[in-house]
């Protein structure tokens, strides 16, 4: 026997099974006393839960929900509210970032110092506490009666409420695309080597293609309208409430507005790192080819930097993905206070905690290899030395 | 462009002073009623709810005792930033002293301090409490992890990986809220703890989980002629790790080290949604009675500045250790 505790393998084998088996000994352990817990509180376990109708409202919501649904819409509806949400902050943070990341790298001394000063103050404030202020401004805002109004926007502490073309739900998400092909078909059609003209003249050709899906874009809307309606609806005082247009709640917007301004200040250093990892030379090189400064820009040092910048923007991309669960802390019903609400109503803690990681790993993953498709695609191909 | 800048600047700045100096209300006689009629910041709101923002829930009599605790925990920070300090026995010492030195004062029941219960702890010591346990029992464990992790036996260093990313994919409020709400389902009785010490473990777990690919990240830049200078020399598997491969992996690790102390500072606010008392909420109790009700963005200026004063310090001196360290490598 102890010639065999000599023996470095099956050491090691002991080693192994001793570690993994404690910790598949402690997870266990805790199943079990969790089953018995709750099954004292006559919680019985399973997924049967999910088929059950909920009885709450959420306050957000981008599918049509009513208190009878069951659980797993609820569980839908607040993995598309994190989708939509993250992608809007996304959206609005890289927006701020590369604006401020500009301005850090530019030659202009002041606007340096205004990137600066602008990074140091929201990178050195705390998300939630950003969340915390935002809620509490828009909800200090009038009442609908005293609204701020500027163009038919409306601010009020009930939320933002913006004119809003008068289109069924299948036509707008079906315009939605044909807008998003408007940005992305001329894009394509000018890197595609599947076109047989060269790059540089392909303009007359991404010019019909945007033209042709903007068309698309207004004939949807027009035929998707509704009934006897206008045809943009404006927001207005109707009695002691606000009628038309569509409401933007305030949960909503103090989350988009914090994720951001918090998550352009990190981006903006992203941004900066790419463009100074370019190198001078490369430049300079680009401009002595007698290239306008605007197409060094875009041909040399934005691709360059871009390629620099993706990896790191990924894991920020989801960092941010991850931030909207801050909603919890103001109301906003996205994917985790679904999970929580379903634990406090259900007591199926068990399962709720599987679906929420579950959810988390899903949508880490998807980005994550989304993200490493894109990178491939643009990575330059071949070996270099790069110095 | 200079001058878009500079009126972009001086608007900002104009708007800034003109709202927190000039027409600002700074003393409390006149009360919320003068601050209302004022067209600026109304500072009174501080001056006259500073102490909850502080201490929370502590008892009023003993708020110097939070006060001390909250110096010796930067005391213990500004210590360890001193590169003199820098040996692992000595830093253990002095954050071990430190922690000590902040629970017996926060807590009392011995040398004639009166007893004062963890649930009554409260305001900026609760925050700071909640981060120096975090890193005491999270840095540890990293370092833990980090060396299972690259075990080369592989069913452990798979496990651990497993661990770490898991972690690592969840979001920190979800793994609070886990362990502060969740867990005593899944414990016996006699081992649930105080919910507070439940979620600074969870909060343990998740800067560890982030804290050993950090070191791991070190580990892997130190060369691997060291180890094995140091196998050649016959040196066992902990003196390897204790002399050689640690002390070089932190110092390479180190700028991501403090960026990690940084963010983890910042995380501590997110305690607030498991119902605590730490600062955060304590501003919000500080403007949530009637009376200063409208005094919200004073408040949460104030605390901004608070956090930003601990935090931007700790990152400017990441940046300094980084541009001492590039000098030094040159």
């Amino acid at each position: 026997m102890s010639s065999l505790l000599r023996n470095q393998k099956v050491r090691n084998a002991l080693l192994q099974l001793l570690y993994v088996g404690s910790i598949a000994a402690l997870v266990l352990a805790g199943v079990v006393i969790a089953r018995r817990n709750l099954a004292e509180q006559g919680i019985t376990s399973g997924f049967d839960f999910l088929f059950k109708s909920t009885g709450w409202d959420v306050n957000f919501t981008l599918l049509p929900a009513t208190a009878n649904d069951p659980y797993w819409w609820f569980f839908l509806i607040g993995i598309t509210n994190t989708l939509f949400l993250g992608t809007v902050g996304l959206m609005l943070a890289t927006t701020v970032g590369t604006i401020v990341g500009l301005a850090r790298t530019s030659t202009n001394e002041l606007a340096q110092l205004l990137g600066r000063t602008y990074v140091d103050i929201f990178r050195n404030i705390p998300l939630i506490l950003q969340v915390f202020f935002w809620y509490a401004l828009i909800t200090h805002l009038p009442t609908p009666r005293a609204a701020h109004e500027a163009w038919g926007f409306l601010l009020t502490s009930r939320g933002l409420y913006i004119p809003f073309p008068n289109v069924g739900g299948v036509a707008m998400a079906l315009a939605l695309l044909a807008l998003v092909a408007a940005i992305a078909l001329p894009l394509w059609l000018g890197s595609t080597s599947r076109l047989s003209q060269a790059i540089g003249q392909r303009r007359t050709i991404q010019f019909a293609a945007v033209a042709a899906a903007l068309a698309c874009t207004a004939i949807i809307l027009v035929i998707g309208r509704l009934p006897d309606a206008p045809f943009i609806d404006f927001p207005a005082l109707q009695g002691l409430n606000l009628r038309g247009g569509l409401r933007i709640p305030p949960e909503f917007s103090a989350l988009a507005i914090a994720i951001a301004i918090y998550g352009g200040s990190y981006i903006a250093e992203i941004v900066r790192g790419g463009f100074q990892s370019v190198g001078k030379g490369q430049m300079e090189a680009a401009l002595s080819l007698g290239l306008s400064p605007w197409r060094v820009f875009t041909l040399v040092r934005l691709p360059l930097a871009l390629r620099a910048m993706l990896p790191i923007l990924a894991n920020q991309y989801v960092w941010l993905m991850k931030a909207t669960t801050m909603g919890i802390a103001v109301g906003f019903t996205d994917f985790f206070m679904i999970v929580a609400l379903t634990i406090n109503h259900s007591g199926q803690t068990l399962e709720v905690i599987g679906i929420l990681m579950a959810g988390f790993l899903a949508i880490n993953l998807s980005l994550a290899a989304l993200f490493n498709r894109l990178n491939k695609a643009i990575a330059l191909k071949g070996n270099q030395l790069r110095g | 462009m200079s001058l878009i800048s500079l009126a972009i600047m001086a608007f900002i700045v104009w708007k800034l002073l003109n709202w927190a100096v000039f027409s600002a209300v700074f003393t409390t006689s006149g009360g919320p009623e003068a601050c209302q009629a004022a067209a600026g910041a109304c500072w009174s709101v501080i001056a006259a709810r500073w102490r909850i923002i502080f201490f929370g829930l502590y008892p009023y009599e003993e708020q110097w005792r939070s006060a001390l605790a909250c110096v010796a925990v930067v005391v213990m920070t500004v210590l360890s930033c001193i590169p003199a300090f820098w040996t692992g026995r000595r830093i253990a010492l002095v954050w071990g002293v430190g922690t000590t030195v902040f629970y017996v004062l926060m807590k009392g029941g011995v040398l004639g301090l009166p007893f004062v219960g963890e649930e009554a702890w409260g305001g900026l010591a609760l925050t700071l409490f909640i981060f120096v346990t975090t890193c005491l029992i999270g840095f540890p464990l990293a370092i833990c992890l980090a060396l299972l992790r690259r075990s080369e036996l592989p069913w452990i260093s798979r496990t651990t990986g497993l661990i770490i990313d898991g972690v690592r994919s969840l979001p920190l409020i979800s793994i609070l809220f886990t362990f502060a709400i969740v867990l005593p389902f899944a414990l016996p009785q006699w081992l649930q703890g105080d919910k507070l010490y439940r979620v600074i473990l969870g909060s343990a777990l998740f800067f560890s989980a982030y804290q050993a690919e950090i070191v791991r990240g070190g580990m892997q830049g130190v060369a691997k002629g060291q180890e094995e200078a140091a196998m050649a020399l016959g040196m066992r598997y902990w003196q390897r790790i204790g002399r050689i491969l640690l002390p070089q992996a932190m110092r390479n690790a180190l700028p991501a080290t403090i960026n990690q102390f940084v963010i983890s500072f910042k995380e501590t606010s997110l305690v607030v949604i498991v119902g605590f008392f730490e600062i955060l909420a304590s501003g919000n109790a500080a403007y949530g009675t009637g009376e200063w009700r409208f005094a919200y963005v004073e408040v949460y200026a104030f605390i901004a500045f608070i956090y930003f004063v601990f935090v931007f310090s700790l990152s400017r001196y990441g940046a300094f250790l980084e541009r001492r360290m590039s000098v030094s490598e040159r």
